[in-house]
């Protein structure tokens, strides 16, 4: 590693429970840290809050995405109905009568257009897909997936020095440490 | 099944609690052994049993579609259809399948807006097999338009006839609602698979597997940053999906209740085909779960209070189709309609031995149809009453194969003996299955079983990250020791701390 002159992504930590993590998170946000990731097995219940995050946004996105669907459902059904093919079934015509005829329709696509929404959305701000991430060249960061918590806290942040950082997180109890290359 | 359980799952007399909680994983298992436990199925060699199983399906699958093959070629005349009855095992096979269906979907949003953790263990089976019940399903209605190369009509696109679809048409409906349903559904099990799909990545020693299941894992990190949107995205999926699921089978039901055909013409519809078809999903669920998890020896994740609870559904579900059974006679009885009373009495209940006799009316030429769906819909869910009954797997699946064919039973009811008989007698005749109808039929549980089959061998078909989510020490304030390694019994008071 010391021949290697390759540019440092940051330092990961990692703890072996998730009531460890949430308390090492809890000192890494009061620490004043802003480029820090925490990595777990399942989400973990108040983590949101101990990292000092925000409430997602996507369900703003998905809202916009629902009237899109419901307005695209009204003209596909609305415009060749009454304009381009009236149809006059059983006796009745396009008209106000007629209108409860076309909610499942309009039902329909605002589900379908906000469920794409909610999807597309999260994977825009998640990121993904995205295959190559630095965190990925620590060969011990796949435990993540199975039982580790790991807290990767970024060397672009500006409060990141490497032996201050190292220090720190050995004070939170981390059970290893390691410097993450890009 | 391997054996019999009945496990004693009354009150710890040593707790201080009055009524302990059950824990979701028995015998405290660890993060490590959930996660080898499950992706150890899909990683290990693959089972005789499993190969054998899916040739037979693949070669049942096969079949059905030369049946399709056939009937394309030929026209609708090779199967049993006629007048006056122009939709038999079709549209039987349609909503059987589509209902069973509904169950995947209420078991990851409706149980998941309701706090219902139990769901873990059991929503990512139900998930994918709601998935491959509506690949079933979605290929009568195509398939039964007869001229399947013109079924782009019923898509609303410009074309050069200038004609568009009648959108006030239940059929139509159908067309938005099973779509829309599949697509929500199916990036709703993707949504759910990808941290486990990260997890099968992160394991594979083999060059293909980490390269596939990395390339659908999406690259994905398990960050916090992502979770939050994660679940938010899983929270709107759950609460879009909740009145979806309620709606499609409620549209489908529309097909029948917008007509004026005595017998399909009922208000009652939707709830009522919701109610079934929730009912014939979770039977269906077991029937799938419970060997699966024998042949997997999974009992520590889909433990007896889980195949308790499911029994519960059904139970509840059941009953709740026999009071619309029950309704809908009354319907007619009351609403002195002399043909809704021809045809819930004469077409449909009046059998040889008691209510022939009764009502002094000739015997229903379907009522044999009619009785084994009450039978087996309505009567053999009441034993899950008895906690006994709810233990013994043996008896619960008894139960769930009698529901499976029930509910196929109900949908023929509906349909045909509502047809069967027209206005005008000059138009009454009875409808006959061909072996094309048949074979079509049996060929689509092929489908479904290899679809299955394929599923459980490469994808992890517990949700991994879901499960290890609602075990004790997956909350932030367990303060409780760390949990003895696999293996070992727990001690139910420190798990419970």
């Amino acid at each position: 590693m010391v021949a290697e002159r390759r540019k440092v992504y940051g330092l990961g930590a990692r703890f072996e429970s998730a009531s460890e993590i949430y308390q090492a998170a809890k000192k890494v946000r009061d620490k004043g840290f802003r480029r820090w990731d925490v990595h777990t097995p399942f989400p973990v219940h108040g983590m949101d809050a101990a990292m000092g995050l925000k409430h997602s946004v996507l369900g703003k996105f998905v809202f916009f995405g629902g009237i899109i669907g419901f307005i695209t459902a009204v003209c596909l059904q609305f415009i060749p109905s009454a304009i381009i093919y009236p149809l006059i079934v059983q006796g009745k015509p396009f008209g106000i009568y007629s209108i409860p005829a076309y909610f499942p329709i309009i039902f329909e696509l605002t589900i379908l257009f906000s469920a794409l929404t909610t999807v597309g959305g999260m994977f825009a701000l998640n990121g993904l897909p995205r295959w190559h991430h630095p965190v990925f060249n620590w060969d011990g960061f796949g435990r993540f997936s199975d039982d580790a918590f790991i807290v990767v806290i970024e060397a672009a942040d500006p409060k990141f020095t490497e032996l201050g950082t190292r220090e720190f997180l050995e004070e939170l109890g981390a059970k290893e440490i390691t410097l993450i290359h890009e | 099944m391997a054996k019999t359980e009945i496990l004693e799952m009354g009150p710890n007399p040593t707790a201080e609690e009055p009524l302990p909680r059950i824990p979701l994983v028995l015998n405290n298992r660890s993060m490590a052994w959930i996660t080898q436990r499950i992706c150890g199925i899909v990683e290990g060699p693959t089972p005789i049993w499993w190969i054998v199983t899916f040739i037979i399906s693949v070669i049942l699958a096969s079949i059905c579609f030369a049946c399709i093959g056939y009937m394309i070629v030929t026209g609708v005349g090779v199967w049993g259809l006629n007048h006056p009855v122009g939709w038999a095992w079709d549209i039987t096979n349609f909503v059987f399948w589509i209902g069973i269906g509904h169950a995947g979907t209420l078991i990851s949003a409706v149980l998941f807006l309701t706090r219902q953790k139990w769901r873990t263990s059991i929503n990512r089976a139900a998930e994918a097999m709601t998935l491959f019940a509506v690949v079933c399903a979605g290929i009568f209605p195509g398939i039964h338009v007869g001229r399947i190369w013109m079924v782009w009509f019923l898509a609303p696109v410009p074309n050069s006839n200038a004609i568009w679809p009648n959108f006030k048409s239940p059929l139509l409906w159908d067309v938005f609602a099973v779509s829309t349903y599949f697509t929500v559904s199916l990036m709703f099990w993707f949504v759910g698979l990808i941290p486990d799909l990260a997890t099968l990545r992160d394991r594979a020693t083999n060059k293909i597997a980490k390269l596939a299941y990395g390339f659908f894992a999406l690259g994905w990190r398990g960050g916090n940053r992502q979770w939050r949107h994660y679940e938010m995205a899983y929270l709107i999926l759950a609460g879009i999906s909740t009145p979806l699921v309620l709606s499609v089978h409620s549209v489908v039901s529309f097909d029948f209740a917008t007509s004026v055909i005595p017998g399909w013409h009922t208000t009652i519809f939707p709830p009522y085909f919701v109610a079934g078809a929730i009912f014939g999903g979770f039977a269906m669920v077991l029937t799938l779960m419970l060997p699966a998890r024998a042949i997997y020896g999974l009992h520590d994740l889909i433990t007896p209070k889980h195949v308790d609870v499911m029994c519960k559904i059904i139970l509840l579900t059941g009953t709740i189709v026999g009071y619309a059974y029950c309704l809908e006679f009354f319907t007619a009885a009351y609403s002195v309609n002399p043909y809704e009373q021809w045809v819930f009495l004469r077409n449909r209940m009046a059998d040889p031995y008691i209510f022939s006799k009764l009502f002094d009316v000739p015997v229903a030429p379907y009522w044999w149809a009619y009785w084994a769906m009450m039978t087996l819909n309505v009567i053999s869910p009441q034993i899950f009453w008895f906690k006994k009954a709810r233990h013994n797997v043996f008896v619960v699946f008894a139960v769930c194969m009698c529901v499976n064919v029930g509910m196929w039973f109900e949908r023929f009811v509906i349909i045909v003996t509502s047809i069967h008989r027209d206005f005008l007698p000059s138009s009454w005749g009875m409808f006959s299955p061909t072996w094309v109808d048949i074979w079509t039929f049996v060929g689509t549980f092929g489908l479904f079983m290899s679809l299955f089959l394929l599923f459980i061998r490469f994808l992890p078909m517990i949700a991994i990250s879901e499960v290890k989510g609602v075990l004790p020490e997956a909350d932030p304030h367990y303060q409780g020791p760390k949990g003895p390694q696999s293996g070992q019994l727990a001690q139910p008071e420190e798990a419970r701390v």
